[in-house]
């Protein structure tokens, strides 16, 4: 299943394919050790069409090349395979298990004369470790939220619960990894912060912790305003996922059909004499209605340590997104749902109309939004904050971006260079476009930015740069 | 709970002592001073005045000249006034110097009968006949009085309130009608009358109001005067009121306030720490009530009894039969045939227990004059144990002692720049804002009340969290700023229970605010949770002006080029210690950045003294001698030959 769309047509008849998935399995060499019993090691393979032994060579070879390199490097094995036509990935998320990602390099087919095939040029540079790396580990992640670890199902249901539960998830999820659009913020993995004053904040506060007081059940809250983040009472790295999750997948789904003019949510709904516009995005669609089910995602975070499994009910209104995590052994009944949907309904609407109006006091106060000159990227590995005014909004199906994949490229090299050591350091590149790349590293900040002056030099985009940041990051710690 | 605990209100601990009331000894009480008067044998075999105070106490004796109407000192016990018929009043010097001969005087009108006399200071007195008042002003040397000014009018009965000075009198047929005067160093000035609804109006009309159903007190500064209305079948109440007339001082009286008894019978008011208390006899019982304590809008604010009804703490009160007791204004209760005069007092603590509301609690304690601890121990209550309250009361406690911490400290505020633009640009004498108990500042809640709190064992800690998140709230809702020590105990739980993640939330969203100290304190965290170093670097940084720490900080990460780039962005590279960063840069072990920081101070010292070389003042040589070691003499910057 070749799945290869041409991303530009450009000049006479050249074509140019995007990076794409071409495999993806997950194996534990330690389930069949011996010698004709190689199948037993796979526990997912997709495409599901490959034959066995296919399978079974190239999970070999994987296996072979990780052992290899484990001799010069016992902690560090190797973390990928370059070869001309793909790329392949390795992870090993839990010990013996491994995850594998075969990519396709980025191609470029010319056009032969005489009716010859056309020539095949793979542009195996294109495509950066870093960023591919990362969507494995996010695969895992993804996997590990919905369905706890590898070692937990497989411990409870041998490997057959195991097999059972990877197709079930990846089957499915697979089909939603947009490789060609995969780029520096999938190596951040950040969350992007909603900015709010500091009063609105303790009053989203007071919220959070009244309700978990009144909701006994509740053990975790997250609070969002127009997907983005504001309070997490999960794990830093629970919410990364669950932020990933909530972004990309759930509020898209619930958004597009708004925006389709379909299930209008602008239906407020009457609790007692209080006007309220809230509804669950997980779990019942209408309590009115009496065949609404009362389930909801389950998810399971400190993996780690208490490894809890918890139910994930998502409450919205209006702008305003709140994640109520409760213990999933409790089975969640309508009383409950109704009893949530009473109290968190009218002060949720009230809260969400509150956070609105103090976000535009606070923007005309600032000044009016004015269109930056510079396109950035800015990501803290401290809280994992992430803001991007190159990426538009993303949605279900891609995210995308406002500049050429070149710069994005320039900028997922610069990123690795940075990875590469721990002093503070500043890169600046002159794209062959014209446009300046800048990156620049402080303690653990990162800030890349790109200008659009042609006729700049060095000095002057350094100086623009050190502008950027005063007005930007003018309340942090960065060194110019 | 020990029943005793229980009772709201009691009598003082020690009561003023006088010769009970009998055949041979009469007793008067004056309001005014709250002198007690012990009149043994017409004052013959003597006087003996007990006061609120030993200072206040005077024993003498006075001729027989018949049996005592009223006596009264005037304000200072300067002048005594005694009066034993209808038609005068005596007088008699206490000003030592003064001739002490009685003097008489009597009432101008002809055929009116004197009902009695105030002092309204201490040479200013006023009678009231049945037929007007009559104003005089009392020349002690020369032994007489002179009048300063007079009223014609029928007059049934009077009340007068010493406090204010404010005569209230009795007119028309049926009583019910008022006329209040005011008096004033020499002047009296008639004020509004106003009529007492009364319960029904007699046919054909006759006196209908006893001066025994009114009295006048000042309560939230206010004068008022209450009407004990009592239970009529013709009016559908199920029981007797007291009606409050709000009487300004200018501007007509109103009727402002109905307190609902829910009862019949005898009664009796005080008024203690701006509580209306009325005492039912036949239950011996007693019922408080707060007129800011409103139930109901409208121009007449119906109350209901703030507490239940108790008795007035027996175990306080040597055996007697309260039935014979006299109630005077405004907290004064007198046994005469015992001998006791006490002052009624009002318990906080008990209510804590009576009063379930915790917002009404509050806003009923915060009136109070003694509430600072009650209020306190409230705050504890609701924290820990059976009676733990949720978040939201919390929350509306919080909010109410911050309202009033607010506008003290705003008053406060205006004080200070009215004091500080000089008084003579201000034509209000602005007077330093009292700080009554029920300012509940945040040192007061730390010691007493959240320190505690969150050191107890068995109290989630979730709800400590919450409930000093709460706190900050609120005192950040009232734009009052939040003190340091409150950042550390949050900061300080949230490390306790490895909460890092939220204390980083926390610090993002600048929740805590910034301050030198709390950055050194995160600072001292870094080891335990690694973000809190760019935590602290960054509040040190918008504090802007704590660079001298930054730059401490960064050196002591040996990021000694990050720490010489910083003071050079700030423009402090000129002042800076050229041996503190070359100490710093020879612990890294790099010579090449020690090499680096070297030159860069060879050409500090070039471009502020033309010469690379190092002063002594810098205690540098050790430094010079290592670079010359490693890179040799000629590395050495050569001062500039023109």
């Amino acid at each position: 299943m070749l799945m290869i769309r041409p991303r530009m047509a450009s000049g006479t008849q050249e074509k140019q394919y995007t990076p794409s998935l071409l495999s993806f399995f997950i194996y534990n060499p330690k389930f069949g050790p011996r010698e004709g019993e190689e199948e037993k090691k796979i526990l997912f393979y997709h495409p599901i069409e490959i034959e066995k032994n296919e399978k079974i060579r190239n999970v070999g070879l994987c296996e072979a090349i990780v052992q290899f390199t484990r001799t010069f490097c016992p902690t560090k094995p190797a973390k990928s395979l370059h070869t001309q036509k793909n790329r392949q990935v390795f992870h090993e998320p839990e010990e013996n298990y491994w995850m594998v990602m075969v990519v396709r390099n980025p191609m470029v087919e010319k056009p032969n004369k005489d009716g010859k095939p056309p020539t095949v040029e793979y542009q195996e540079d294109e495509i950066i470790d870093s960023v591919y790396g990362s969507v494995l580990k996010q695969c895992y992640s993804m996997y590990k939220l919905f369905n706890g670890t590898f070692s937990r199902a497989f411990d409870a249901g041998g490997v057959e619960l195991l097999i059972q539960k990877l197709e079930k998830f990846f089957y499915r999820y697979l089909q939603t990894l947009h490789l060609q659009s995969c780029d520096l913020l999938d190596v951040f993995g950040g969350i992007a912060f909603f900015p709010l004053d500091k009063m609105t904040y303790l009053k989203i506060q007071s919220f959070v912790n009244r309700v978990e007081e009144s909701l006994s059940l509740v053990k975790y809250t997250a609070f969002l305003y127009n997907d983005q983040l504001i309070w997490s009472g999960l794990e830093q790295e629970d919410m990364r996922i669950l932020f990933k999750y909530l972004t990309t997948s759930l509020f898209p789904r619930h958004t597009e059909p708004e925006l389709a003019g379909r299930d209008s949510p602008l239906r407020p709904e009457l609790t007692g004499n209080l006007l309220h516009y809230g509804r669950f995005l997980t779990g019942p669609a209408n309590l009115k209605d009496p065949d609404a089910k009362f389930r909801f995602p389950r998810i399971f975070v400190n993996t780690e340590d208490s490894y809890e499994e918890l139910h994930l009910i998502v409450y919205k209104a209006m702008s305003a997104a709140v994640c109520f995590m409760v213990n999933a052994a409790v089975d969640l009944s309508r009383e409950f749902c109704e009893q949530l949907d009473s109290l968190v309904g009218p002060q949720l609407t009230l809260l969400a109309s509150d956070i609105c109006e103090q976000y535009n006091i606070n923007r005309r106060i600032s000044g009016p939004e004015k269109e930056p000159q510079f396109k950035f990227i800015y990501f803290n590995h401290m809280n994992l904050a992430e803001k991007s005014t190159i990426h538009m909004r993303k949605t279900t199906s891609v995210s995308l971006t406002s500049v050429h994949p070149d710069l994005m490229k320039i900028l997922g090299d610069i990123n690795c260079d940075f990875a590469r050591v721990d002093e503070d350091e500043e890169i600046i590149v002159k794209a062959m476009t014209d446009y300046w790349v800048v990156g620049k590293k402080s303690d653990q900040r990162e800030l890349y930015v790109i200008l659009n002056q042609k006729n700049a030099n060095l000095i002057e985009v350094n100086e623009e740069v050190k502008r950027l940041c005063a007005t930007q990051f003018n309340n942090i710690f960065f060194l110019d | 709970m020990n029943m005793s605990d229980d009772y709201y209100l009691e009598l003082s601990e020690n009561p003023v002592q006088f010769e009970n009331a009998s055949s041979v000894n009469n007793v008067f009480f004056d309001e005014a001073n709250k002198q007690v008067f012990a009149v043994r044998s017409g004052g013959a075999t003597g006087v003996v005045v007990k006061g609120p105070d030993d200072k206040s106490s005077v024993a003498f004796r006075m001729e027989d000249k018949g049996e005592v109407k009223c006596i009264k000192f005037s304000l200072g016990n300067k002048i005594l006034a005694v009066q034993r018929t209808l038609k005068s009043v005596d007088f008699k010097n206490f000003i030592p110097d003064y001739p002490h001969l009685e003097f008489s005087h009597e009432c101008k009108t002809k055929n009116a009968s004197i009902l009695g006399f105030c002092w309204t200071n201490w040479n200013e007195v006023v009678f009231i006949t049945d037929q007007g008042i009559e104003f005089y002003q009392v020349l002690p040397d020369k032994r007489t009085l002179k009048l300063l000014k007079s009223q014609n009018i029928n007059v049934n009965w009077y009340v007068y309130c010493p406090e204010t000075a404010v005569l209230l009198l009795s007119t028309t047929v049926q009583g019910n009608v008022l006329q209040p005067f005011a008096f004033k160093t020499a002047t009296m000035s008639k004020m509004t009358k106003f009529e007492i609804e009364l319960p029904v109006v007699p046919k054909p009309a006759k006196l209908s109001l006893s001066e025994r159903d009114i009295a006048v007190a000042t309560i939230y500064d206010q004068l008022y005067v209450m009407y004990l209305k009592h239970h009529s079948r013709t009016t559908n109440s199920p029981g007797a009121e007291v009606t409050l007339y709000h009487l300004p001082r200018e501007g007509t009286c109103k009727k402002t306030h109905v307190l609902k008894l829910n009862t019949t019978g005898k009664f009796a008011l005080n008024v203690v720490d701006n509580l209306v208390v009325v005492h039912h006899q036949s239950s011996q019982t007693s019922l408080i009530f707060d007129i800011k304590l409103r139930e109901s809008e409208g121009p007449v604010s119906a109350h209901q009894p703030v507490l239940p009804a108790r008795s007035i703490n027996p175990c306080k009160i040597p055996l007697t039969d309260s039935s014979s007791w006299s109630v005077f204004q405004p907290d004064i209760i007198i046994s005469a045939s015992e001998g006791y005069l006490w002052y009624l007092q009002v318990k906080l603590q008990p209510t804590l227990n009576l009063l379930q509301d915790k917002g009404k609690l509050m806003d009923f304690l915060l009136r109070r004059r003694d509430c600072k601890m009650v209020i306190l121990s409230v705050c504890s209550q609701m924290l820990v144990g059976a009676n733990k309250g949720n978040l939201s009361v919390v929350a509306t406690v919080f909010d109410k002692l911050n309202q009033v911490y607010k506008e003290y400290l705003d008053a406060e505020q205006a004080y200070t720049t009215a004091m500080e633009s000089g008084p003579s640009r201000s034509s209000m004498s602005y007077k330093r804002p009292v700080r009554t108990q029920a300012v509940i500042d945040q040192s007061d809640m730390y010691t007493h009340v959240l320190s505690e709190f969150t050191e107890r064992k068995g109290v989630n800690h979730k709800f400590i969290i919450a409930v000093l998140m709460e706190y900050i709230r609120s005192l950040n809702q009232f734009q009052i700023s939040v003190q340091h020590y409150l950042y550390e105990l949050v900061i300080k739980t949230l490390v306790q229970h490895n909460l890092f993640y939220m204390l980083h939330q926390f610090l993002q969203y600048h929740v805590l605010s910034d301050s030198k100290p709390l950055a050194c304190l995160l600072l001292s965290l870094e080891s335990t949770y690694p973000a809190s170093h760019q935590l602290s670097l960054d509040m040190l940084k918008r504090l802007s002006t704590a660079n001298d720490e930054i730059v401490e900080v960064l050196l002591s990460k040996q990021q000694v080029l990050g720490a010489l780039r910083f003071i050079r962005s700030v423009g402090g590279h000129d002042n800076i210690s050229a041996r503190k960063f070359l100490d710093a840069s020879r612990q890294t072990s790099d010579t090449m950045l020690f090499y680096t920081i070297f030159r860069f101070f060879e050409q500090r010292n070039m471009r502020l003294r033309g010469n690379p070389v190092f002063n002594q003042g810098e205690h540098c040589e050790e430094h010079v001698a290592y670079f010359k070691q490693v890179f040799g003499e000629s590395a050495l910057m050569k001062p500039a030959t023109v």
